[in-house]
């Protein structure tokens, strides 16, 4: 019997992203905590990575069969909202588990100036990361669409290689 | 009960689903399967915007209505959206006159609403204020294209920034709802946003090589649910299945 809240957040921590299943929730920075209360009560907090993001109800499920398996069924999911999600929060191993998969993370490389000015006073100027390509390694990439097949990822294409792959943007 | 703070969170809201509703009407036609996904994008940020902050509004007023029940069972003079997020999508051009308009004030609204007295939406814009940057940034890449495109591009470019032109000033007006709660520092003060707004969007335009659209007679009445006449049937789209169906889930 499980009991201790290290031991569930263990369980909690192994659930898949629903649309990155190659990531877990934990890797991905959206699972935020595990109580247990007294009478063995468990809460969960989760942040969702966009305000849209339509994968939550399905963490939600996910993590509540999850604790089930192990006997574990008085549970509450809570969608905390701040401190708001950012891609600074995946976690080292997640970034890598990433990239394995074709999905360049979102990356420090290479500074590249966009070359146009941001509006407004004294405003700075935009700055954007060279992506490496998860395929071949070559930082000749370009963006194709700031918005890809979800909320959290842009599409990219290679100039190297060729080859298109997701980039999970910077938030 | 509609207190102001109720009324304010409505009206966030609104502002919100509305036009993510406008703008899901671009799946499938947009110019190229890229903005089908870009538009489809943006229109879910403001949807996840728009739930939480119908849900706010609906724990506030303590009378039983959630997100959905303030979603599909308020007719059009209920809703407190400004006018220009109902305003038909038209051609592309319009489109993106109208993201770079709304997404410019979004911005400065939100980057504002992080400091709210208020938890909730202090929450809300702190998440949003990121999502909407990328939204501004879209619209921005996309006028400075078509403005300083083809004469086709630009001409369509100049005919959209008229069209929603005179719908922007309603985005500042001040009301007595939200004055009541500057003071609080629940809410931002629109009047406020004018100024930070004007210098975004005169820069894109410059950019693009654009004039500044004539001065036209403001449009207002959104905020007191007084609508044009488009609203109702862009309603009447996005009710219709959980009025017939109610409670349908899927």
């Amino acid at each position: 019997m499980v009991t201790t809240t290290q031991d569930l957040r263990e369980i909690v921590a192994t659930v898949p992203d629903p649309e990155l299943p190659v990531v877990t929730i934990e890797q991905l920075g959206i699972l935020r905590d595990v109580r247990v209360g007294p009478s063995g009560h468990v809460t969960v907090d989760i942040t969702p990575t966009y305000s849209g993001c339509p994968a939550m109800d399905a963490i939600r499920a996910d993590i509540v069969a999850r604790l089930a398996e192990h006997g574990i069924h008085s549970v509450d999911v809570r969608t905390e909202l701040a401190p708001a999600w950012t891609t600074d929060w995946i976690t080292p191993d997640g970034r890598a588990a990433l990239e394995e998969h074709g999905i360049a993370p979102p990356g420090r490389d290479t500074l590249l100036s966009r070359g146009r000015k941001s509006h407004g006073p004294a405003a700075p100027i935009d700055l954007t990361l060279s992506v490496r390509c998860p395929h071949c390694g070559s930082p000749d990439t370009r963006e194709l669409s700031r918005f890809g097949s979800t909320a959290c990822k842009a599409l990219w294409v290679c100039r190297a290689c060729q080859e298109p792959f997701d980039h999970v943007k910077a938030l | 009960m509609t207190t102001p703070r109720v009324a304010y969170a409505l009206a966030l809201g609104d502002d919100a689903l509305v036009l993510a509703q406008r703008l899901g009407e671009w799946v499938a036609r947009a110019p190229e399967l890229e903005e089908d996904v870009a538009l489809a994008n943006i229109a879910l940020d403001l949807l996840g915007q728009a739930r939480t902050l119908l849900r706010y509004a609906g724990d506030l007023e303590g009378a039983g209505r959630d997100e959905d029940a303030l979603a599909y069972w308020r007719d059009d003079r209920d809703f407190r959206n400004a006018l220009l997020v109902e305003l038909p999508n038209g051609d592309f051009a319009v489109t993106m006159a109208r993201q770079l308009v709304f997404a410019a004030y979004q911005y400065e609204l939100y980057d504002r609403l992080r400091a709210s007295s208020d938890d909730t939406l202090a929450a809300v814009a702190g998440k949003a204020v990121k999502e909407v940057h990328y939204h501004r940034d879209h619209a921005t890449q996309w006028v400075l294209r078509l403005g300083d495109g083809t004469d086709e591009s630009r001409r369509r470019m100049v005919a959209g920034l008229a069209t929603v032109w005179p719908y922007a000033d309603e985005l500042f007006q001040p009301d007595d709802a939200t004055a009541a709660l500057v003071a609080d520092g629940v809410a931002v003060d629109p009047p406020t946003l004018r100024e930070p707004w004007t210098s975004y969007v005169e820069g894109v335009l410059a950019e693009a090589g654009l004039e500044l659209p004539e001065a036209a007679a403001p449009r207002s009445g959104g905020r007191r649910g007084l609508h044009t006449e488009h609203l109702g049937f862009l309603l009447a789209e996005m009710q219709h299945l959980h009025r017939s169906h109610p409670g349908a889930t899927w």
